[in-house]
């Protein structure tokens, strides 16, 4: 998966979540090696201290581990780990913001089942 | 302590005031942007801290010792400045040798590596080489020099796309896999904008800002939308400067967003940005 850097988040962050989106999407595979501090920051011409703070985020959270002198690698468990932690973004970023709306439009909860369960016929 | 540091360092030039009780360190292990206009006084500072001029006052420190006239601080100085300091009618190889001699632990074998991957012929006089290869022949021995501090005035100056991505990468490889201190002062803001841990923007002769670049970014925003909507956001608010098209303003302003009224946009500062609207006259 490429990497497209942009303005509107820390470099770190998006650094942080291209790895996670490889991680979920299974470009990279639990146990499979993580590209190097060295090469991400080379590769994506950031600095060093910048990708090895979006790979300590991914650490933090038990995503990737490092072995010493080997380097990085995927965690067993990285994908049920992040596809939780998106899962309760997608509910604040999607689901409340969609329930706030409907609730501005007297949309009742009936309704709404309804008309999720046409969106996902297609 | 280890790295550069200047204390209260003036520079006139006749009548000119090119640095005003300027004092400021520079850490050892980190790349820094070193930002400003022309005639800012960057290269000024570079040249006194690389003991090229002197300064009228003030005195600058190399790992705690007074660089002037001191052989063994200096030698821990290389400064690729736009100057050529080379005689015109020196093969590129033999500047790899001559500056062997100065900074002993040159890497050549990585010099000619580099001429390679840049496409230098080493036996290439270096009064013969267009501005982009007279560039790339400084910048090769400023990478291979393996001086504590390295200084790149105006690296990219007249290269190419594919020649400047190259640098960087070269430039990251070597600082990830041996650390350094690099100071890069460019004109090219938005390019090396990545690259830069710490950034250090100099305004007529003062150093008006020196901060990591990443909490920079933070510190700042821009909003845009309908001109009078973002006016009177703007109230109350320290507003570094504005942008104005048509109906559409964008206003640059200094602390993190609060609750955004509907219409308006808000997104991050780009160096690039906040410089201009941090130099602007």
């Amino acid at each position: 998966m490429e990497l497209k850097l942009e303005n509107e988040k820390p470099i770190y962050q998006q650094l942080a979540e291209w790895i996670s989106d490889n991680i979920i999407s299974g470009q990279l595979k639990e146990g499979e090696q993580v590209p190097s501090t060295t090469e991400i920051s080379v590769t994506y011409k950031v600095n060093p201290a910048t990708a090895l703070k979006g790979v300590n985020m991914l650490v933090d959270k038990g995503v990737i581990y490092k072995k010493r002198g080997l380097g990085m690698f995927v965690a067993e468990g990285a994908v049920e780990k992040l596809r939780r932690e998106r899962m309760s973004e997608f509910f604040d970023n999607y689901v409340r913001v969609m329930l706030d709306e409907a609730e501005k439009l007297g949309i009742s909860g009936e309704e709404l089942i309804e008309m999720i369960g046409r969106g996902t016929e297609k | 302590m280890n790295g550069i540091e200047l204390r209260g360092v003036t520079k006139y030039y006749g009548k000119n005031l090119a640095l005003d009780d300027v004092s400021l360190s520079f850490e050892s292990g980190k790349i820094y942007g070193l930002l400003g206009r022309n005639g800012a006084g960057k290269s000024t500072m570079l040249n006194i801290i690389s003991n090229r001029i002197f300064p009228t006052s003030g005195e600058v420190l190399i790992d705690g010792e007074n660089a002037v006239e001191n052989d063994k601080a200096l030698s821990k100085v290389f400064c690729m400045s736009e100057k050529n300091l080379l005689p015109v009618s020196m093969k590129f190889s033999e500047s790899v040798r001559v500056t062997g001699n100065f900074y002993p632990d040159t890497d050549k074998e990585y010099a000619m590596q580099l001429a390679e991957k840049f496409e230098l012929d080493p036996k290439s006089k270096l009064g013969s080489l267009s501005t982009g290869y007279t560039s790339i022949s400084k910048i090769i021995l400023a990478l291979s020099c393996n001086a504590d501090y390295v200084f790149f005035d105006e690296p990219v100056l007249g290269l190419d796309a594919h020649h400047r991505d190259l640098f960087y990468k070269e430039l990251l490889q070597k600082y990830s896999e041996q650390g350094g201190t690099y100071i890069i002062s460019t004109h090219l803001i938005e390019e090396c904008a990545n690259l830069i841990e710490r950034a250090v923007i100099v305004k007529e002769g003062k150093v008006i800002l020196d901060k990591e670049t990443e909490e920079l970014l933070e510190g700042a925003y821009t909003v845009s939308g309908g001109a009078e909507l973002v006016d009177s956001y703007c109230k109350g608010k320290e507003v570094m400067g504005a942008d104005t098209i048509g109906g559409l303003k964008s206003a640059y302003i200094k602390g993190k967003p609060d609750k955004v009224p509907q219409g308006l946009e808000i997104s991050r500062a780009s160096l690039q940005n906040l410089f201009i609207q941090l130099t602007n006259k």
